[in-house]
């Protein structure tokens, strides 16, 4: 218990410092804060549950764009929007993944594909509703809870979406503890013994798809609302597959893992683009190589490998 | 009846483009159970080739279309040896991740080398002329597509079926560990038969440029179309990638000429409602 307060405090400290240092690129720590998010529910699906998927961004797009089209058409108030983001990812999660989670392996991975390219197509069909390739624009959302307004710097954004990003932290904390956390777990380790002792897997597989979901809908909801724009970028491949990038470089399966995966990339990413705009996938290419072949579980590992290197014992690292 | 006859000869010719690159994809996936989702680079690979031997050495055609695929089968046999040899044994999210990472190093390869724009392959005059089909006129490219993916599932089914090397690569996708028990040497066909899977790809990238367009994020833009044939036909069968990659190419373009609106949409709801009715393809077999 001590450990989880010390976790969640270091968080809260990494987050005022980050603000304190790097003032004048809030806009990129918030995006940081938003990846964050969308890399958490990737963990919850894949890290707890097993569950391989490269369409994440399908969740996060369909948040997004319910997100901007609720603040523009019914009510401008963030936390709503973020409620209605977080409840279209979930339903397009429950739908899509009724069919999805019966499959697994290669057909699963590449169904999820499927349906985010699905999804940006239909948003790019339906131009008098999410304004097709242009983008969704025009999305103004008020005050957070009222009383902080968003302002030029992105100092609110900055702590919305911090906020939101400690919530999502703690609640899938709590739901990696529970007992359906571990019985996810369960089904990650050994689906067939989870039959043996009576668990549906096919239902808490789409239930662990469909909170993911949820979360990969309020990551979008905070893009569409900071932002103010949504694009077609927001259903796209690269994005799915940099948010897996990121969770695998982190660590699956232990929340901070993604925490410190996002971080690591997105700072990797920006200083690489920003060097040489063109270049880049250079960069992340081989950056990912690197970590599947010498640190397949992630960078998390590496305290504890670095330690047990120290007290004399073999491969550190695996 | 003029329309339908359309949507057949199109439908063939793109089915056949598919058919090439995708088997490569196919039989790799079931001999080494890696899920490459790279392969569409060298269909990349093989287009840029080309079009860097079309118009920047300025060969002709004839000597273009070996020289690229034969440059592609350079290149991939060493990264077999050296990067996928060691995948093989990893588990399916590591080798998506590998494989991801190789397709960027491959797009950003091409993007130093040729830049962003598209990839113009230039065809020799004669495959630009048309046929009289009677009902339509066809370009004598399209025959030519049409023509060599039927020489290729034809030299394929002799070489899987007629040759020791067939035997051998039949065996070793049945059972890895037995055939090789056997003193069949797993690591040479591997080899070969991924440096024939990416020869494949490059020729069917060149020769299907025109339905395809090759630029360098072709390996990301047509990653998905390529699994779709894969897991269609089921894993390590290429007669199920053939049959997939036809019936594929023929509901595409079909719902192009009928509902060009809906087109993607139709495509992909029919991808799903099959794979969710028969996850293992057409052909798969129960263990791939």
């Amino acid at each position: 218990m001590n450990r989880r307060l010390l976790s969640l405090l270091l968080i809260l400290l990494a987050g005022g410092a980050a603000y304190l240092l790097f003032p004048y690129n809030l806009a990129f720590l918030t995006r940081i804060l938003i990846m964050i998010v969308l890399v958490l529910s990737l963990d919850l699906i894949l890290g707890l549950a097993g569950i391989a998927t490269l369409g994440q961004a399908a969740m996060y797009g369909a948040g997004a764009y319910a997100a901007g089209l609720f603040a523009i058409h019914v009510w401008a108030d963030p936390v709503a929007g973020l409620l209605a983001g977080a409840l279209a990812g979930a339903a397009l999660a429950a739908l899509s993944g009724a069919v999805l989670m019966r499959t697994q392996g290669l057909t699963l991975i590449m169904l999820t594909i499927a349906v985010a390219q699905i999804c940006a197509e239909i948003a790019n069909r339906a131009r008098a509703v999410t304004g097709g390739a242009d983008g969704l624009r025009g999305i103004r959302p008020g005050k957070v809870l009222g009383l902080w307004e968003f302002d030029f710097i992105g100092i609110t954004g900055y702590w919305y979406a911090f906020a939101v990003m400690a919530l999502v932290l703690l609640a899938l904390a709590v739901i990696a503890r529970s007992p359906f956390g571990l019985s996810l777990r369960g089904i990650h380790e050994s689906p067939e013994r989870m039959v043996a002792i009576g668990v549906s897997v096919y239902r808490r597989r789409l239930a662990a798809y469909t909170m993911g979901g949820a979360v990969a809908g309020t990551a979008g909801a905070l893009s569409a609302q900071i932002t103010q724009l949504v694009s077609l970028e927001a259903f796209s491949f690269t994005l799915s597959a940099e948010a897996l990038i990121m969770l695998i470089l982190g660590g699956t399966g232990r929340l901070y893992g993604a925490v410190l995966g996002t971080v690591i990339f997105m700072a990797v990413h920006h200083l690489a683009a920003a060097n040489d705009p063109f270049n880049w996938l250079f960069v992340i290419g081989a950056l990912v190589l690197a970590v599947v072949f010498f640190l397949p579980r992630g960078l998390i590992v590496l305290p504890t490998g670095l330690k047990r290197l120290a007290k004399g014992g073999r491969h550190a690292g695996s | 009846m003029t329309l339908l006859l359309n949507i057949a000869v199109d439908g063939l010719a793109y089915g056949m483009i598919l058919f090439m690159i995708a088997v490569g994809l196919s039989v790799t996936m079931g001999l080494m159970r890696v899920v490459n989702l790279a392969h569409g680079g060298f269909a990349l690979i093989g287009g840029a080739l080309a079009h860097w031997l079309g118009t920047e050495a300025g060969l002709p055609f004839g000597l273009v279309l070996p020289g690229a695929v034969a440059g592609t089968i350079l290149i991939a046999m060493p990264l077999e040896r050296l990067v996928y040899r060691r995948i093989y044994g990893f588990g399916e999210l590591q080798q998506v991740l590998a494989t991801i990472g190789l397709t960027f190093l491959m797009i950003a390869s091409v993007n130093l080398w040729q830049g962003s724009s598209l990839l113009a392959i230039t065809l020799p005059e004669g495959l630009n002329r048309s046929v009289d089909l009677g009902f339509r006129q066809l370009t004598a490219h399209r025959a030519l597509v049409i023509g060599v993916g039927a020489l290729i599932i034809l030299g394929l089914w002799v070489l899987l079926d007629r040759t020791r090397f067939g035997i051998r690569l039949r065996a070793a996708v049945d059972n890895r560990e037995t055939a090789s028990a056997l003193g069949i040497d797993t690591g040479r066909i591997y080899m070969l038969t991924f440096a024939l899977g990416a020869g494949l790809a490059a020729l069917g990238g060149i020769l299907g440029a025109e339905l395809l367009p090759i630029d360098a994020y072709y390996p990301l833009r047509y990653m998905v179309l390529f699994l779709i044939v894969v897991a269609i036909g089921g894993l390590g069968s290429i007669l199920g990638s053939f049959v997939a990659a036809l019936a594929i190419g023929l509901i595409e373009t079909a719902s192009r000429y009928l509902v060009p609106d809906m087109a993607t949409i139709t495509f992909f709801v029919l991808v799903i409602l099959f794979l969710a009715l028969r996850p293992r393809g057409l052909m798969g077999r129960a263990g791939a």
